[in-house]
Parts: structure tokens; sequence; C-alpha cells
């Protein structure tokens, strides 16, 4: 049962992307589309024909296969709503997450899909595909070392890379050195996930976007994947921080909340950063993009002072 | 450079030979390769001296670390000479080629197999020439013969370090032989900080750290692509096999004697400065084998992420951490022998398709070129660290050495290496771009030149020696426990007490755990492509696709100039980092109507690296000024020169007097 508990993200993360947007449009004072938006769009786009650029390889072709297969499988490495299953596959780790549950792991398999993302970004030879790939990864350069950063506080503080011994641990939480690792998480994720200031999720204007950019050519089935898989990446993105930072409600050999309870609190946490998430978006411009250093440096800052932070006062 | 000749009867015989000859080298490095994995994987080891006249002896020994350094030697030169087969058909001067790869190779043996100071020194230096030779072995091309001038100087400054380290211990222990040596050296106190240093910045030179590294994105790739292969792939790693012969074995008297903690933090620092500048400045490179041999610069520094990280937890009485961090080291030197074997030898091949090594005039290579394009990628994705290919896997392991550096006993050495670890986490988002525009800029798109037009494919003993590199890099990434095992059998301190693994995983246990089992997560990326493969087929139907042109903004006719180019791709990143960069542009623009209508635009730019206008452009200043002041003393006044020998007799009368 729990090991299927990647089901959630699969299947409900373009509900949080339709939440988003809702509140998005709430506060903007916009009826705006239906919660279940998302669903619609992707089921529309499965049932189209594709248009193939002539000038593609298979790349092009495998590129959305390699990215909605990676974060599907990170999301069968990282544990939603229960964190306690032991496999007593690792001796003395017997609260290991399935023996698989590595941070470290996930944050790379991730990558591999931005990876080929930017590769088929890159395919069609188009400006614009190159000039999405060229900023995906110029922000992915930005984000990464404060991301990483805040993982291991949150790693040094409970001892271990593994996502279900750090749900379990709690033993740094509603500390300074928490705090800070969490605000620098949040700026990651916005980065990560495309949105405003970092990048507008909405807009097709040619010469602002990044993640569209890279999207432009892919059409029908291709786009339908890429689209779901970049909803996947968020909500996945929103359980890591539930995970690392608040895994309070978490079913498992630490708290032994019941299963349902422990599927409701995940889904609590995730509407509440849902709505971090549509608050930050309506109450931010989108920054010029070489503006961004100064923001995802600021991020960097807060996760180094949060580690310094912890190896000071070991909490 | 590597230069078609008309292909004539005789050239087509000797190439055949030539080919010929390469499989015999690839069958020869197979016997020291097998039997260096037996000594490995039953701890056997052995000893031999050959005396020479004078009481001087030549010795030589296997196991252990060697052993595992003649493993990662043999695996390469086996891939390398088959490649080499296909490769040497079109090489300008075959003969002369053939003979000193064949040097070039053996001496690499005899470094990792020597075992007393004139042996090692010996071939070391016959190692430097051989490569130095291949390097200029292009005597058409001005720009190989400097690089090769470069390469020839620094790898001497190189060896005189290395030289005056050998020289202390000869002297402070009256040995030639490491064994000796080692028990001698075991309570020299002050004196093995001296040789560490004298050793790290001799074989640092030989592995490019920065910032002793000028000389590698210059000279490897002006060598021969197989050439450049081996050298990057396994020659720099002579250098990290000197570092732990050195500070771990030879200093650390064989019992583990503890590295003081400076030495760590140096070695650390070093690690980290070299990846993430090495890597930044790959980033830039338009020129594919430079973007490599840059690459190269970065792997050597996570390597040494690795063995200082190992350094800091054996001055902490931490062994099992030590074990883990250089286990980390080593791997990450197998690995990376592996990868950039292959990248040297797919760029080899587009280069000889291409007839250039600027990326700009490639473009749409994979078309044209499908094996070699497959496998360019496979070497990409695991040079970024990506799972589930090796290098994710070494990576891995540096992460967790570096994160367990909570568990040292002094508040900067856990900050310290936790910022190593961000360091780490840069270096693997900027290979990632790296190598998505060496690939993509190159591989993907559409044909930059007519040249890239008419590209094809290379010959099928080319692609096999780069097939065998990528399912290496493929089976070292899913059965990561296995290959720790084979280390456990080196004797360094903490190799022997490494934790016990799950077939085929990684895991660390005992401080902290976590683990990570490739080939679960291998099959969970199956498992994910499997399902959205059949889901649509479910959900949506058989649909059609249509072939269009890409969108073009309505302007209908977009050309292979108007894509995104190497350049453009990392333009972000220059700007971002122009205090690192410095870069420095310049356009001209010729106006027909001033300022609407031009004729003509040029553009430069160029980035200035660091260790150019901070370390070496000063040093070569001062040496000259050196020089112009010494040239006061030849006045060509015969009565000076009396006065010179007068004044050396006195002096030399009252110092021995």
């Amino acid at each position: 049962m729990e090991s299927l508990q990647f089901m959630l993200i699969l299947l409900l993360s373009p509900l949080a992307q339709g939440i988003i947007k809702k509140i998005k449009a709430m506060m903007q004072g916009r009826r705006g589309t239906p919660v279940l938006q998302p669903y619609y769009d992707l089921a529309r786009l499965f049932k189209k024909d594709m248009v193939i650029p002539r000038t593609v390889s298979w790349i092009f072709h495998g590129a959305p296969y390699v990215v909605f297969a990676s974060v599907l499988a990170a999301s069968m490495l990282v544990p939603v709503f229960s964190a306690g299953r032991s496999t007593g596959l690792w001796a003395g780790g017997g609260v290991g997450f399935s023996g698989i549950g590595d941070i470290i792991a996930t944050i790379y398999t991730l990558a591999l899909g931005r990876f080929f993302l930017a590769l088929g970004g890159l395919d069609a030879g188009t400006a614009f595909g190159g000039e999405g790939s060229s900023r995906e990864m110029t922000v992915a350069i930005l984000v990464e070392p404060s991301m990483m950063l805040a993982i291991f506080t949150a790693a040094v503080a409970s001892g271990s890379t593994n996502l279900g011994v750090i749900a379990n641990s709690g033993s740094f939480f509603f500390s300074p050195a928490h705090v800070l690792a969490l605000a620098a998480f949040f700026v990651a994720i916005i980065a990560e996930t495309g949105r405003i200031p970092v990048d507008n999720p909405d807009t097709h204007l040619e010469l602002t976007m990044i993640h569209e950019g890279m999207l432009l050519e892919y059409s029908g089935k291709y786009l339908a994947m890429m689209e779901w898989a970049h909803y996947m990446k968020q909500m996945l993105l929103f359980t890591l921080a539930a995970d690392l930072f608040f895994p309070y409600g978490m079913a498992g050999a630490g708290a032994g909340f019941g299963i349902a309870a422990a599927a409701g609190f995940w889904a609590a946490k995730m509407l509440i950063l849902c709505f971090g998430m549509a608050l930050a978006e309506s109450t931010r411009a989108k920054m010029r993009f070489f503006q961004l250093p100064s923001l995802l440096g600021a991020a960097f800052v807060l996760s180094a002072l949060s580690m310094i932070t912890f190896v000071m006062t070991g909490k | 450079m590597e230069t078609d000749r008309p292909e004539t009867a005789s050239s087509k015989t000797t190439g055949k030979i030539s080919s010929a000859c390469y499989l015999l080298y690839a069958a020869g490095c197979l016997i020291p390769g097998l039997l260096a994995l037996r000594d490995l994987l039953f701890g056997y080891s052995w000893h031999v001296s050959l005396p020479l006249s004078g009481g001087l002896a030549l010795s030589f020994g296997g196991g252990g670390l060697s052993a595992y350094f003649v493993v990662i030697l043999s695996l390469l030169v086996f891939c390398v000479s088959i490649y080499s087969a296909g490769y040497a058909r079109h090489s300008s001067a075959p003969w002369s080629a053939l003979i000193l790869y064949g040097i070039f190779v053996s001496s690499m043996y005899a470094v990792f197999y020597s075992a007393n100071i004139p042996a090692f020194l010996i071939f070391w230096e016959t190692m430097s020439l051989s490569s130095y030779f291949l390097v200029v072995s292009d005597t058409e091309n001005i720009e190989a013969s400097r690089a090769g001038l470069l390469y020839g100087v620094m790898t001497h400054v190189g060896t005189a370090f290395i030289m005056a380290a050998f020289m202390v211990m000869f002297f402070a222990t009256g040995s030639l032989e490491f064994p000796i040596i080692k028990a001698g050296l075991a309570g020299a106190g002050g004196l093995r900080s001296v040789i560490f240093v004298l050793a790290l910045i001799g074989f640092g030179t030989k592995a490019g750290i920065i910032p002793l590294h000028t000389w590698l994105p210059r000279a490897h790739p002006a060598a021969p692509s197989n050439v450049s292969a081996l050298m990057s792939g396994v020659m720099i790693k002579s250098g990290i096999y000197g570092i732990l012969l050195v500070s771990l074995d030879i200093l650390g008297g064989g019992a583990g004697l503890p590295a003081p903690l400076w030495w760590g933090v140096v070695v650390l620092s070093v690690g980290a400065v070299s990846s993430v500048k090495g890597i930044m400045y790959a980033l830039m490179e338009r020129d594919m084998k430079r973007l490599l041999a840059y690459s190269s610069v970065e792997n050597v520094g996570i390597i040494l992420l690795g063995v200082g990280a190992s350094m800091i937890f054996s001055f902490n009485n931490l062994p099992s951490l030590a074990g883990l961090a250089l286990a980390a080291a080593l791997y990450h030197t197998l690995n990376h022998a592996v990868f950039k074997g292959l990248l040297f030898m797919g760029a080899g091949s587009a280069v000889h398709a291409t007839g250039t090594k600027n990326m700009e005039e490639m473009g749409g290579l994979i078309k044209r070129m499908p094996w070699t394009g497959f496998f360019f990628l496979v070497g990409s994705v695991a040079i970024c660290a990506l799972p589930p290919f090796n290098g994710f896997m070494s990576e891995w392991l540096t992460f967790q050495s570096l994160i367990m550096g909570i568990k040292t006993s002094v508040v900067l050495t856990k900050t310290f290496m936790l910022l190593a670890g961000a360091a780490l986490a840069l270096t693997g988002a900027l290979a990632a771009s790296s190598f998505v525009k060496a690939f993509g800029i190159s591989f993907l798109g559409v044909p930059r030149s007519h040249e890239a037009e008419a590209a094809k494919e290379a010959p099928a003993t080319m692609l096999l020696g780069m097939g065998i590199l990528s399912a290496v890099c493929l089976l070292l990434g899913i059965f990561p426990g296995y290959m720790l095992r084979l280390l456990s059998g080196i004797p360094l301190p903490g190799l022997g007490s490494l934790p016990q693994f799950a077939p085929g995983g990684l895991a660390v246990t005992g401080v902290a755990c976590s683990g990570v089992l490739p080939i679960v997560l291998l099959g969970a990326l199956l498992a994910g492509a499997a399902f959205i493969f059949i889901f649509p087929l479910v959900a949506g139907g058989r649909r059609k696709s249509i072939c269009a042109d890409p969108w073009d903004c309505g302007i209908r006719k977009l050309t292979p100039r108007m894509q995104y180019t190497a350049t453009a791709f990392t333009h972000p990143l220059r700007r971002i980092f122009k205090k690192i960069y410095k870069p420095r542009k310049e356009v001209r623009i010729e106006y027909i109507v001033k300022p609407f209508f031009t004729r003509e635009i040029e553009y430069r730019s160029e980035i200035t690296p660091l260790a150019e206008s901070y370390f070496y452009r000063p040093l070569v200043r001062a040496l000259h000024n050196v020089a112009h002041s010494a040239k006061r003393l030849q006045s060509g006044n015969l009565q000076l020169y009396l006065g010179y020998i007068l004044g050396t007799l006195v002096i030399l009368l009252v110092v021995w007097g």
C-alpha cells in the first residue's frame, strides 16, 4: 500500500496546478478556470495529433519519455504520507524508506529529466528552444547550491540523507536553522517550478519564457507528457519540502498516524504550499532575467547561514 | 590535427598494418589488466628488483593501489586501442604515432608498477616525453607546437618538485626503495609536511589542479584524439596516483599514520577550487576537445574532494569515514577514466568527420553519425553525474562523505566540508549545462557548416571502442556495491573497513544511514517510461503525427545561423559571473546608413583565465626581470670575470677554510 503512495503525486499533481491557478485567479479578482482544467487540458492534448518539426532527431521524440519517467521515478523514491516502512535492507537503518528513498538520488533523478528537457529544446534548431534551454540550465546552476545546502542542513540534523529517516527524526524543527533552510528551499522551489518572479508559467511572450521556450515545438501527446511531468515535479518538490521541513503527521515508525489521517495531513500541507505559491506569484512581479542572481544569491546566503547556524548551535 | 591524406595503395596497406598493431596492443594490455584484477581481488602483491650498475636497482611491485590503477589503465588502453585501429587509418604519420603510443602506454604501466625512486622517475619522464611528442606530432600546426612547449615546461617544473620530494625522502631515510622509506619516515615530523607540499605541487601539475592546470586545456586537445583519451583518461590519474602514493601510502607509514589537519584542508580546498573553476571554464569553451580537457580539471577536483575529506577524517580518527571518502575518490577516478575516454573518442570521431574542433561549425551530427551521437550522449549523461550511470554513484559517495564532515571535531572543518558539498552541487549543475551545450550544439539542431552536413559515421572499430566504454558506464552505475568490494582489497587506511553492502547497492551505515539501490532506480525509470508509453495509447488512442517546419515567427525561412550557438548558450553565465570570467567583447560595425543599415558586423569575445592574469603573467614577467638583471653580470669584460673567480675563491676559502 505504502509503496504505491507515489500514485498520489501522479494522479493529483494536475489538481494542485488547478488549485494554484484558481487561488491566483481569486486573488486577482477573476473567476478563473475550473480547478479540474489541467485534467481537461491533458486529456485533450492526449487526443490530438502531433506536429513534429522536420529538423528533429530521435532526441526530440525520446525526451518526453525520459522527462516523464525521471519525474515519476523520483516520486517513487519519496515518502508522500508514510515514512515508516522498514525493509531491513540496510543494517542499522531500520527506518530506511524502501531502501531507496535518498534525497540526493531524488534530486539527481530530477536533474536527469532537466538534462533531456534542455536537449529537447535544442533539437529543433530554433532560437526559442535554445533560449529556453540556456536559461533553464542557467537557473539550475544558480539554484542547485542553495537547494543542496538547505537539504544538507536537514540531512546533518537527522544524520542521514534518507528521506524516511529525515521525516522521522524531527531533531531541528522550529530552530533558526530550520526556518532559514525552509526559506531557501521555498525560493528554490519557485525557481525549479518556473514560477514568478523567476519564470512566468502563463506567458508565451517569446522573449521572457524559459520553460515554455523549451516546449515550443512540442504538441499533442508529447506536450501532454511534458506538462504532466512538470505538474508532478511541482508537487514532488512540495512533498519534499513537507518531508524535509514539516514532516509532522506522517504515518510510520516515528509518528504512528493512521494512513487516512496521514494522507489528510499531506493534503493539508499541499494546500498550504499551493496557497503560498499562489500568494508569492500574485504579489510579485516577474524579475528581469539578469536580476535573478540577486534573488537566488540571497537564497544561497540563507541556506549557508542556516547550515552555519546549525553547525554552531547544534540545532 | 587529423587531416585526411589522399588514399593511395601503399597508404592503405600502411593503415591496415598499423590497425593490426593497435589491435595487438588491445590484446596485450589484457594480460596486465587481468593479472592486476586478480591481485586486487585476492589481495596478492609481488615485488621484483632489477639491479643496474653502481648499486642502483629498478624495483617494481604490484598489488593494492598500483593494481587498481593498472586495472583502470588496462580498461582504457583496451578500448582506446580498438578505437585507434579505426582512427589510425587516416593518421598522417602512422609509424611514429604507433611507436610513441606504445612507449606512452608502457611507460604508464611502468609508473604504476614502480616501487623505488629511480624506476618511478625514469618512467615518469618517459611518460611525459612520449606524451609531449604525441602532442606535437602534428608538425604543421603551430598551435600544437606552442601547446607542446607549454606542456614540456610545465611537466618538467612538476617533475622537478617530484624529484625534490624524493630527494628529501632519500636524505631522510637513506633509501631509494618505497617500502623502506615508508618505514623510515614514520617519525619524521615536520619533514613529512615538506615532502607532502613538494609532492602535491609536483603531482598536482600532472593532475591538472588549478592553478597548475594551464597546460592541460591546451595540450590534451592538440594531441590526436585517441591519445587525448588516454591523456585525460589515465595520464592525469598518474598525478592522483602520485598524490595518494606519497601522502597516504608512503607518508602514512603503512599503518595509517594520520596526516596533520591542514593537509586535508589544503587538498579539499584545491579540490573545491579546481572542480568549480575547471567546469566554469569548460562551460565557456567552443572547442569541443578543450571543453573536455577543462572538464578533466573539474573531475580531478572532485577526486581530490574525496581525498581531502579522507585525510580530514583520518586526522579525526574516524577510519570508516576516511575509507568511505577515499573509496569515493578512487571510484570517481575509475569512472572519470571511463567516461572521459569515451567522450574524447566521441569528440575525435566528430572532429574527424567535420574537420573542425569548433562546435559552432558542427550541428545535426546525430542524424549523420547516430552511433557516435548515442555514445557521446551516454558519456555526457554519465559525466554529469546523472543516474543510472556511473558518475552519479561516485558523486553520491562524495556527497555522503562531505556531509559526514559534521562528525569532525572542529567547527571550521564541519562548515568547510559542507560548503565543499555545496561546491560539488554547483559543479554538478555547471557540468550539466556544459554537456547540454556540448551535445546539444554539436549533435542536435541543423548542420552549421557544409562539413557537418557531409559528415559520415565513424568506422566499426571506432564505434566498438566507444560502445564497450558506454556499457561499462552503465554497469559501473548499476552495480556500485561490487565495485566497492574491489576497493576494499587496497591496503590503505579505512578501505579495509568499508561497510558491507547489499548486492549491487550502495549504502552508508554505522554513523548515519542512507543508501541507493541503482538497479531499483533503473527499474523505476523503465517502469515510468513504460507507463507513459502505454497510457496515451489507452487514453488517446493512436494518433497521427504531421511533419512541419519549426516555428519561425512567420519569416518563412529559418537558416542554420539562426540557431542558438554555443556562445549564446552560455551568455547568461558569462554575464552573471563576469567578475570571474572577465569577458572582453569587441564589436565592430560598418554602416551603410548610420545607425540602421549595417554592411558588416564583426564580433569578437573572449574570456581571460584568472590563473593566467594573476599567476602566470606576473611569474613570467618576474622571470624576465631576473634574467634581465642577471644579464648585467655578463659584461664581456675579462677583468670582471677574473674578479668573479677571485671573489668565489675567497668565499670558498672563508667557508671551508
